[in-house]
Order: C-alpha cells, then structure tokens, then sequence
C-alpha cells in the first residue's frame, strides 16, 4: 500500500461504469449468452432471411406455378418447368454448361499450379508476384471481359496485327466461339486457383522436402509423394473456386460467347428478359444452384479434415 | 527459408510463370494503352490523345451512373459492414446455439451464382410490387456484401487474443467501453478490408444489378455493358482504365494501412 | 470481524456434461500467497475465471466471495481484482503508460493523479518510466512486457491480484528472478496474491500455501511443506517432486510401528495411523532423498531394508540418482548428494548388489484417490 500512496478510497468498491440504463441491460445481458449473441445477430439474420433464404423460397414457389402471358405467374400447380428440361435442347445446354465448366478448371488447374509454385519459391519476389495474381482478382470482371473482346473480336488488335503482319489474309474468327468463352472464363478465374494452392505450398514446412532427400528422394519423387500430397487440399479448394463460378457464369458466355454458346446462367436470363417464361427461368435457376451447392458438399466431403478454411 | 529463392527453381518453370503473369495482365493492360490512342477504330496506334477521357466528361449518362453507383456502394458498404461485423462478433465471441450451422450458411450466399441471387430478388420485388431502382439496387448489394464482411471480419477477429479484451474488464471498462476502447480500435483494419472489399464488390457488379435496375437508374456497369454492346469505342477503355487505376489505388492503399496495423502476436 | 480475501463454498462449474470444477471450497486469508498448482484440465484456470467473473458457477454451484461479500452474479469489472495473463494481454495499441493507465481512467481517478501513479508503477516493477513510458508494447522483451503488466494490475491497488501463469513464457534465469520478486512484492504491498501454475518449483519457491488441484477437485491444500513432505495422495507425491512407491498388508503391530508385508515377502515399518489395522492394505512413498544405500551387510540398524541390485547410476548435477532394482517392486530411485565425482566419485557401479534403507518415520502413507 505504501509504495503506491493509494488514496484511502481506492480501496473501496469501484465506482460502477455507466450510466443506469446501460448498467442495467448489460447486468440482464451477462448471465445470458444466447441473448447477447441473438443481439448482435438480429438485424444481419433479419436482412439475409428476407433478402436471400425468402426469394429463393419465392423463386422455388415460382418454378412449380403456371407460366403467366405477359410474364409472372398464374395461380396454380405443375411441374412443366421441370420436364420441359428433358427436352434434348436443354439437355445440350446443361451438358455445355458442365463442360465447359470443368475444362475451364482443367486447364486453370495446369496453368495455376506452376504459377502458385513459382510464386512460393520465389523468395524476395514473393510479394510482389503476389500482387500482381490479386490484382485482376479486384478488377472489374466486365472490364477484364471487354478487354478480351477488344483483343480477340476481328477487328481487335491481334487479328490487325496478324494481318498488318501479312501472317494472315482474313481475321481468324475467335470471338463467339467456344474458344472464346473458355479463354475468357479461363482468364477471369485463374486468380481463385493460384490463390489457394499458394496458400497451401506456403505453409509447406521446408524441412519436409530436406528430410524427403535425406531420405533418398530425388527432386521428382520429392514433389510427387510431398509437395504434391501436401498441396491437394489447396488445389482441390482451388478447384471449387473455379468451378463453382464458371458454372453459374453468364457474364462471359453472354458477351464472348453469343446465341450459340448458350449456358445455365444465359438460358435463365432469357427466361426473363426475351422468352418471358417466369416458372421455366426460376426452375433453371433453382436446378442451377443445387448444382453448385451439391459440389460444394462434395468438395467438403473430400476435403481433408485439418484444412484451412477459407481461401 | 534456406533453400529458397526464384534462381533455384528450374528455367521453364519461370518462364511458364512469367507467361502466365503477362497474359493475365495483357488484356487490360491493351486496354489502358488504346485508351490514349488517336484513332476511333482503336487498333492501330495513331498518336497520344486524352480525347477519350474528355469526351466521358461530356456524357451526362456516364456522369449520372458515376453518382448512383457511388451513392449505392457508399450506402450498401455502411449497412453490410455494420450488420456483418456484428454477426462475426457474435460468432467469434460468443457461443450459442447452432453456432456452426450459422457459420456454414453464411458461406451459401457466397458460393451462389450472382444470375441465381439477381433472379431470386427480382421475383421477390416483383411478388411484392416494390417499384425497382436504386433501392432495389442498395438492397441487393448489402445482401450479396455482408457474408463477406463477416469472412473478413471473421478472420481478424480470430486472430485477435480474447484475453485482451478479458484484460480490459479486470481493469474496469464494462463490455460497452471495452468494446469502443479496445475491440473496436483493434478491429479497425478488419473492418476497413471488409469496407473495401464490400464496395468494390457493389461498384463492380453487373449481373445483380442490371436484374434488380429497373429502367430508371443506371450503375456504371450497366452503362459500360450498353456501350460494349453497342459500339465500341474507345471512350470505354477511357472509362475502364479509370476503374482499374482507381481499384488498384484502393487497393494498394488498404494493403498499407492492414499492414501498419497488423496486431502482434506477442 | 475481518473476513478472508476469498472464500469459496462448494463452487461448481460444468461445462455442458463435463464438471471443469466440482464442489470445491477454501478460502485465502488477506496478504497472502496463494497457489494453484495442477497439470493442465484440472480446472485450475477454471477456477481462477470463477474469481475474476469470466465464468459464473452453475445455478446452485456455490458461492464466491470476495471480501466476505458474495460476487457470484457480478461482473469482473465490478469486482476488487486485477489479473496477470499467461501472454500479458498488453494492449497492442497503446503505449506503455497508457495500457497502465487504462484502470485508472476507467475508475475516473483525476488526470493529475494519473502520471504519478503510472510513474510508480513503473518504479514499483523496477522500469525506469522515462524509458519505458512511451514505448509500444510490441518493442518490448518478454520480461519487460512482463512487468508492465504486473504494473497495470497493481497500480490499481486491487483487494487480490490474480496471475494466470505469468512466467510460462520467459527463460529460466529470468524466470527465477521474477519468483523472488513477485514473493517480494507481496510482502511489501500487503496484497493478496493467487497464483495459478502447473510449474509445481515455482509454486513451492513464492506460495504460503498450495492448492494441489486434479480431476476437478483440490487433491491437497496446505503449506508448501506439508504438501512435499506430507502428501496426502499418489497424486501429490506423484506430481510435486519425485517418489517412491510401495505396496503392502499390515500384519501386525512391532513397539510404535505397523508392520508392513509387500509383494515377493518384503517387509517394512510404518509409523502407527489412526485409521489403520491389521489386515488392511496400504500405499507409502517415500521420497528419493530419504532413502539412502548400503552394502548389504551394512544396514543400520531399526531402518527398513530392501535388497537389490544397482541398475544405474545417473549424474544430475547437483545430486546423484542410484537406481536399484529389487525382486517384485518396481526399481526404486536414492537421491544421494553428489559431493564431487571427480574427487571423490561414489562407490556404486552397475550390477553391485546394494541394499536401500530408510527410516519408518519417513514413510508417507497415501489415501486412496
């Protein structure tokens, strides 16, 4: 007590803090976790109850009632949307729409992997070749589109060049093919497979691959029973990263893709915009999000169970 | 690490990745280059112009979009940042019930594609005759922002020591005044990222957007999207390099302020 | 009508169906050392939160009071404690001086005041204010961040200072320092300290009295002798330095003692217990210091003795372990003081034959658990 010449008050009970309201509720609050919890919860939960969970219950309720003449419903039951899927020109475009999607993670796979490798043996180079993968990530996805069509459309710079170059006569048509469509998506959605594959060959413990060669492994043998095992959960996140988004794309096809590249996410578009088919766009884009949320729970069920979350 | 350093690695593979690099920034890069170029068929170097950028000043339409799609992403960041961060205080700090299932559904509207997300609000504001516009646009942007806030937020507040804050109440600050005294300031970075990310989120979306618009209002992307559409020319690579030079301002912007106030793990 | 520090009566806390803390009750008188010793799960930071009011009891779990009043609903701001955490907890966004002076602002003590009493603090910790005051805590070794917060917990002059294992982190010299100085500063400032460890030297070193804590339950309370030289259980002796132990059947009473029969036809001496009779099993330990070897015609006489075998002699510094190994008991360990193997080196060597003996008083006879 001496040493620090307390007041003779300071060892009294403490002035409570506050004023009595504010006493009061957090006294009501504390012995209650759930109800502080819910407090700071209510007004998000409320939010994305009523503007995500309750319009695609709407949307779900749409899908299975009568399409309405002008657009919108009519009052009723039936399941025509969905059968009218069976149809072999919907057939085609959900088959498209999947390959497209997993060539677009093949080769985003092939192409991110040695990037994200590079980049985590790259030493003083790390951040800023870090930077330069996170850039196009925060760009504009609609300009980063537009800047393919400008490159690629027949008269874009590298048909000019080709031609100015006499390496050419006529343009070679790239723009509107399925060429086009898996360039752009590959393009748009490299940063999400280099990202997480990255992630997990950084947090590789050097001395794994040491111990690998004391161990007589040579290099090759080293990446494919070390590097390679211990980098599967980035790469297959990954995978869902590309996946994921370039099934649900509508963007790309739609302005490099045109009326014969169609996909899931066009064809719903259209229901609402030309074809004015409310029940039939809302059971596409219904069919079109199981989809996406059942590779989801297949990602998590092959997901190794010490994984980071996130990316 | 000792044995690391880019001369280590084979030539090919650097090579490959320096290819990579190039292209993923080629494009845009073409882009921002034509965007001073003389001519109007914008393939063939003619002569430096800022005639481009001038003439976006003189398009009442492009000016209009600038304003709303500022007054949307301005006014969904305020509300996602502010709902989303307290959801992740609450499932950093706290236990409740379905705590877990809570955190996986945040992840749904996430990995929901944006045409699904756009259909589903349309049919909702049509089912309740809500006229669309900048409203429907505002709600919209802070119902796809906020999962993301929380990610962010999340994740700062998880790598932030809970005895800090326990430290705070044995000194006397009540849960409020720990709160604003010490969760808050140490918070900050997390939630400035989770601001920036929110606003370039909203100022970049097209597909959301352009369903739930209506006729009446206009975002920049909708106007850039008509103008791709319609005729090139190369004011949008005037406009487009503006965007790509203001996010990257941002963004290195964030990245130095996130740095200077990474909390140490002492 | 000066009532204890801290009281705790029969204070519970589960954590959904698992019991962190069962029925436990003591009390810490005022000016006192106090610690809680266990390994970790015991649920001795558990207790500790119980003190601070990070964690309640359960409803009907007991009470906790702090100067004889009951704080069980109250709210760790609204209770006279302060607390040392395991990593400091220092505010990483505040200087030194303005982490120490958080408390004090919080308890709207006058601006003027506050300097002086941050510059105290500071001196009462041994860091002169004028190099330190202005510093981040981030710039700071672990020791110094050490002794900032020890200085923000006592500049509030609280009724007990609470310490989550404070010296987990730094190297052992400082480590030893701080043991002398933390038991110095408690004698001066007369506060009341409870110190929470599984670090069962440090404990001993600073406590007045020990809370040896296991399986939710305090296992033995008492002076730091009474708790090494006394253990109650298998436990404690287990846990607080080294034993040796021995099973048996009393069979009958020889003068003062019990007579003991163990496993393979050993036979030992026990001091008279109430409680015991002939018949009954029973479990001693015996420390290894209190044991000593002999030639196997050398004994003294009246010690129990039990033949064997050296199975190892260990070099430790400061003293010499010889191990021996009898028939039916498990190898027994005899601390001996090493007074020099170069000069004057022991004469034990591996394989000679060797009897342990030791005096009946020095058996300590443990509770079932």
């Amino acid at each position: 007590m001496t040493a620090l010449d307390m007041p003779p008050q300071a060892a009294g009970p403490r002035s409570a803090p506050g004023n009595g309201l504010r006493r009061r509720a957090l006294a009501w609050l504390a012995p209650r976790p759930q109800a502080q919890a819910w407090t700071l919860l209510a007004p998000g939960t409320v939010w994305m109850l009523g503007f995500f969970l309750v319009p695609v219950i709407v949307m779900c309720a749409y899908s299975v009632m009568p399409r309405g003449e002008y657009g919108g419903v009519d009052p009723g039951f039936t399941i025509e949307a969905y059968t009218r899927f069976l149809h072999p020109v919907y057939l085609t475009i959900l088959e498209r729409t999947f390959v497209l999607a997993v060539a677009t993670t093949v080769l985003s796979a092939l192409a991110g992997y040695p990037v994200a490798y590079t980049i985590a043996r790259s030493g003083r180079w790390k951040s800023l070749l870090l930077f330069l993968v996170v850039l196009p990530f925060w760009t504009s996805f609609l300009v980063r589109t537009f800047a393919m069509i400008f490159l690629m459309r027949d008269t874009g710079l590298i048909n000019s060049w080709l031609i100015a170059a006499g390496l050419r006569q006529e343009p070679i048509p790239m723009l509107y093919t399925p060429f086009s469509v898996l360039a752009g998506l590959v393009y748009g959605y490299l940063p999400f497979m280099v990202l997480p594959i990255y992630a997990s060959l950084e947090k590789l413990d050097p001395a794994l691959l040491e111990a690998a060669e004391v161990l007589g492994a040579r290099p090759a043998a080293r990446f494919r029973r070390v590097t390679l095992p211990l980098s599967a959960p980035g790469l297959i996140a990954g995978c869902l990263l590309v996946f994921i988004p370039s099934l649900g794309s509508y963007l790309t096809s739609d302005l490099l893709g045109g009326a014969k590249e169609l996909l899931i996410g066009n064809l719903v578009q259209n229901q609402f915009s030309t074809a004015r088919n409310w029940p039939f766009g809302s059971a596409a884009s219904f069919i079109l999000m199981i989809v996406v949320l059942a590779a989801v729970l297949v990602y998590l069920r092959l997901r190794p169970p010490d994984t980071v979350r996130g990316w | 690490m000792g044995a690391s350093g880019i001369g280590k690695l084979p030539r090919w593979l650097v090579a490959f990745t320096a290819v990579c690099l190039f292209l993923m920034h080629l494009p845009v890069l073409v882009l921002i280059v034509f965007s001073f170029n003389a001519s109007k068929f914008a393939v063939t170097w003619t002569g430096f112009t800022l005639a481009w950028y001038r003439r976006l000043l003189e398009r009442d339409d492009i000016l209009h979009a600038l304003q709303a799609s500022l007054i949307v992403g301005i006014t969904a960041t305020a509300i996602a940042v502010t709902l989303g961060t307290l959801i992740a205080l609450a499932l950093a700090r706290h236990r409740f019930r379905g705590r877990t299932i809570y955190e996986g559904m945040m992840y749904v509207p996430i990995v929901t594609p944006e045409i699904v997300t756009g259909i589903s609000l349309l049919v909702l504001f049509v089912f309740l005759r809500m006229p669309l516009g900048l409203a429907t646009i505002i709600i919209a942007h802070v119902a796809f922002c906020v999962p993301f806030v929380v990610v962010v937020v999340v994740a700062r507040l998880a790598g932030m020591d809970e005895n800090l804050e326990e430290a705070a109440m044995t000194l006397g600050a009540d849960e409020v005044t720990t709160f604003f005294r010490v969760t808050l300031p140490l918070l900050w970075p997390g939630i400035l990222s989770a601001a920036l990310l929110s606003f370039i989120l909203s100022f970049d979306d097209f597909v959301i957007t352009s369903l739930v618009a209506g006729s009446g209002s206009s975002t920049l992307p909708l106007v850039i999207y008509s103008m791709v559409r319609r005729n090139i020319e190369p004011s949008i690579n005037a406009i487009s390099a503006l965007i790509v030079v203001a996010t990257s301002v941002l963004l290195y912007v964030s990245d130095r302020m996130s740095r200077r106030n990474e909390p140490s793990h002492a | 009508m000066t009532s204890p520090a801290v009281e705790f009566h029969r204070v519970s806390k589960s954590f959904g169906a698992t019991k962190a803390v069962d029925s436990i009750s003591f009390n810490i008188e005022r000016g006192e050392f106090f610690s809680i010793l266990g390994p970790s799960g015991c649920g001795k930071t558990t207790t500790l939160r119980l003190l601070a009011g990070f964690e309640t009891p359960d409803p009907d779990g007991g009470e906790v009071r702090i100067l004889g009043e009951v704080v069980n609903d109250k709210r760790p701001y609204e209770r006279q404690i302060a607390m040392v955490f395991q990593n400091y907890a220092l505010f990483p966004h505040l200087s030194v001086e303005r982490n120490i002076a958080f408390g004090l602002e919080q308890r709207r003590t006058p601006r003027s005041e506050i300097a002086g009493r941050v510059a105290r603090a500071l001196d009462l910790v041994r860091l002169s204010p004028q190099t330190f005051a202005r510093r981040s805590p981030t710039q700071l070794s672990g020791g110094q961040r050490q002794r900032v917060a020890l200085a923000r917990a006592l500049v509030l002059d609280p009724a007990i200072l609470l310490l989550d294992e404070p010296l987990g982190a730094i190297d052992l010299q400082l480590r030893k320092e701080m043991q002398l100085e933390l038991k110095a500063l408690n004698k001066q400032l007369g506060t009341t300290f409870l110190y929470v460890t599984h670090d069962q030297e440090e404990a001993l070193t600073m406590s007045d009295r020990i809370a040896v804590m296991s399986h939710a339950r305090i296992a033995q309370l008492g002076t730091p002798a009474e708790i090494y030289e006394n253990p109650r259980t298998a436990f404690v002796a287990k846990f607080i330095g080294e034993s040796n132990f021995l099973d048996g059947r009393i069979t009958d009473r020889a003068d003062a003692w019990w007579e003991v029969e163990g496993r393979g036809g050993i036979r030992f001496r026990i001091p008279v217990l109430n409680g015991l009779a002939p018949g009954q099993d029973v479990h001693i330990a015996v420390r290894p210091e209190w044991l000593d070897v002999f030639r196997p015609d050398a004994v003294p006489a009246g010690e129990n003795a039990i033949p064997g075998t050296v199975r190892d002699v260990v070099y430790l510094g400061e003293t010499m372990h010889v191990v021996v190994s009898a028939p039916s008991t498990p190898d027994i360990t005899v601390a001996l003081r090493n007074e020099g193997q170069l000069i004057n080196p022991l004469p034990w060597r591996r394989g000679d034959p060797a009897t342990v003996a030791w005096r009946p008083e020095d058996c300590q006879i443990l509770e079932d658990e």
